[in-house]
């Protein structure tokens, strides 16, 4: 039964790191029509800064805060100087965001090194909370806790207020959102920072589950990938949703079926490619 | 002295290397409605394109009210006081039709009486019950609605229509003309693309004719009323 209990307790924690990080990358590439492959190399950088930041500074979620601004200011940057003027070339996208994420890989371990980095679990999550003489880990709770805080905000933030409401015509019609006066060049840039935002937060959040390690970034971009195309690209709830499902098949999958884990996960993206390539939740763009 | 609303000098827009409009040069004054008719194929659509700045001139000058704008980007130019109602419509379908019109609001200082939703739900009373309603639920005619109430919400100084009539039933399509009538009324200007050159030409103060991408004829509208050659040369109707 512990067994049982752990292992969704950590798939859900899992899903939400997934979601955390696949919020951004669907929404980037649901207005921007960018694969941002550097966006596991993010939550990566967030991890390792919130290792440094946690040398001055021994609070995970003030890390968490300051990272995230960190990261938030480099994918801002990477949008403004790079990505911008790569505009409608995809190809071109995929080959610079691909190196870029090999540049990041590099310099974190020249900067880091190659070991992995423990990232401590704040002192008071560090005891389970035992319900019924069953031991739930604490942390991870309070990690599916952050998600669902963090998808009600980014709800709140789509379908409440105005800016929620141009991000998500820019996802409709690019083009017609611009002949309405939509400054959609200023929204992605928003939309990358937030994006980028979230990404180094989870890698921080993450850090006492997944540690800070060379190799975390390409670990993490394909999860965060299948997520997006199970979900439907530019769907919030797609996020949410294909994130804790590949969560669980992810947990369940290296616990009882090690040597198989990867057909588990890979299959049902084939195909939802296959007979449903706008995904579960996936709007039919113009 | 009459304010030109919109000019047009020397446009040549090419789609890759397709060639479509040659060297175009049009110009009309504020608060009248020029009609741009052509066969299918003519550049109408192309002309708007150009005009909101989907498809930047090779070469030419266009001036919104004196000022140049052919060289900016679509935002740029709706922010400058372009309006445009697309061919198809094109609202934004996973958006409430409230929010469809408050993205679009924009404040233009001068507006004697500025757009809001609530003129807006006035002006098309069909809308005022559907506001939290996602817009591609609605039907085609309350779809060109909320387009043209869309467009209104920036409050332009020119409003492009492209093809407002298509695909409408005649009830829907007798009010749209009113609409359109009573906007021409309220002192807008407006570019209107029709294929209804009845329609057209019953709005129209000026007409452009394009055939094959190049300027045929342009004038007042009671050059054309009753000229069934020039009608027939380059409309191909009647």
């Amino acid at each position: 039964m512990q067994f049982w209990i752990v292992q969704t307790l950590n798939s859900l924690a899992l899903g939400g790191l997934l979601f955390l990080l696949a919020a951004g990358f669907s929404l980037i590439f649901g207005l921007m029509r960018i694969a941002n492959l550097t966006h596991g190399s993010l939550f990566m950088l967030g991890a390792y800064i919130g290792v440094s930041i946690l040398k001055f500074v021994p609070n995970l979620w003030l890390a968490a805060l300051l990272g995230g601004v960190a990261v938030a200011a480099f994918g801002g940057l990477l949008e403004r100087l790079i990505l911008r003027r790569l505009a409608g070339n995809v190809l071109g996208q995929v080959l610079v965001t691909l190196g870029v994420a090999y540049i990041i890989a590099d310099l974190c371990l020249m900067v880091w090194g190659g070991d992995p980095i423990p990232v401590p679990t704040p002192e008071l999550l560090r005891q389970p909370i035992v319900i019924g003489g069953v031991a739930f880990p604490s942390y991870r709770l309070v990690v599916v806790g952050i998600a669902i805080i963090t998808a009600i905000a980014l709800y709140l933030l789509m379908e409440r207020t105005r800016l929620g409401a141009m991000i998500r015509a820019g996802v409709d019609d690019m083009q017609m959102a611009r002949a309405v006066g939509i400054p959609v060049s200023r929204l992605f840039t928003i939309v990358f920072c937030l994006g980028s935002a979230l990404a180094g937060a989870g890698g921080i959040i993450g850090g006492p589950i997944l540690s800070a390690y060379p190799g975390l970034d390409f670990d993490m971009l394909p999860l965060a990938l299948i997520v997006v195309i199970l979900g439907g690209v530019g769907s919030l709830l797609g996020a949410f949703v294909g994130s804790f499902i590949i969560g669980a098949i992810y947990t369940f999958g290296t616990a009882l079926l090690p040597g198989l884990a990867y057909v588990i996960l890979f299959l049902p993206m084939i195909f939802v490619i296959a007979f449903r390539p706008r995904g579960l939740f996936g709007k039919v763009t113009t | 002295m009459a304010t030109e609303a919109l000019a047009l000098a020397g446009i040549n827009a090419l789609y890759a290397d397709s060639h479509v409009l040659h060297d175009v040069s049009f110009s009309f004054n504020a608060g009248r409605v020029l009609a741009l008719l052509g066969r299918n194929g003519a550049g109408k659509t192309t002309c708007m394109s150009t005009i909101i700045g989907f498809l930047p001139p090779r070469d030419g000058e266009i001036r919104l009210f004196g000022e140049p704008i052919g060289r900016l980007m679509p935002e740029t130019i709706s922010r400058k006081g372009v309006g445009f109602v697309p061919q198809g419509r094109r609202i934004f379908p996973t958006l409430t039709v409230r929010e469809n019109l408050t993205v679009a609001r924009q404040s233009r200082g001068g507006a004697a009486k500025p757009w809001t939703l609530d003129r807006v739900c006035e002006l098309f009373p069909g809308l005022k019950g559907r506001l939290q309603q996602p817009a591609g639920s609605l039907s085609g005619g309350e779809q060109q609605m909320l387009a043209i109430g869309r467009a209104l919400m920036g409050n332009p100084r020119l409003l492009l229509m492209d093809e407002p009539s298509e695909g409408l039933a005649p009830r829907i399509v007798a009010e749209m003309r009113r609409t359109i009538a009573r906007l021409k009324q309220e002192g807008q200007s407006i570019v209107l693309v029709e294929q209804n050159i009845k329609l057209a030409l019953d709005l129209a103060d000026d007409v452009v004719m394009l055939n094959t991408g190049r300027v045929a004829f342009a004038g007042s509208v009671d050059e054309v009323r009753g000229n069934e050659a020039l009608i027939t040369q380059h409309l191909g109707v009647f």
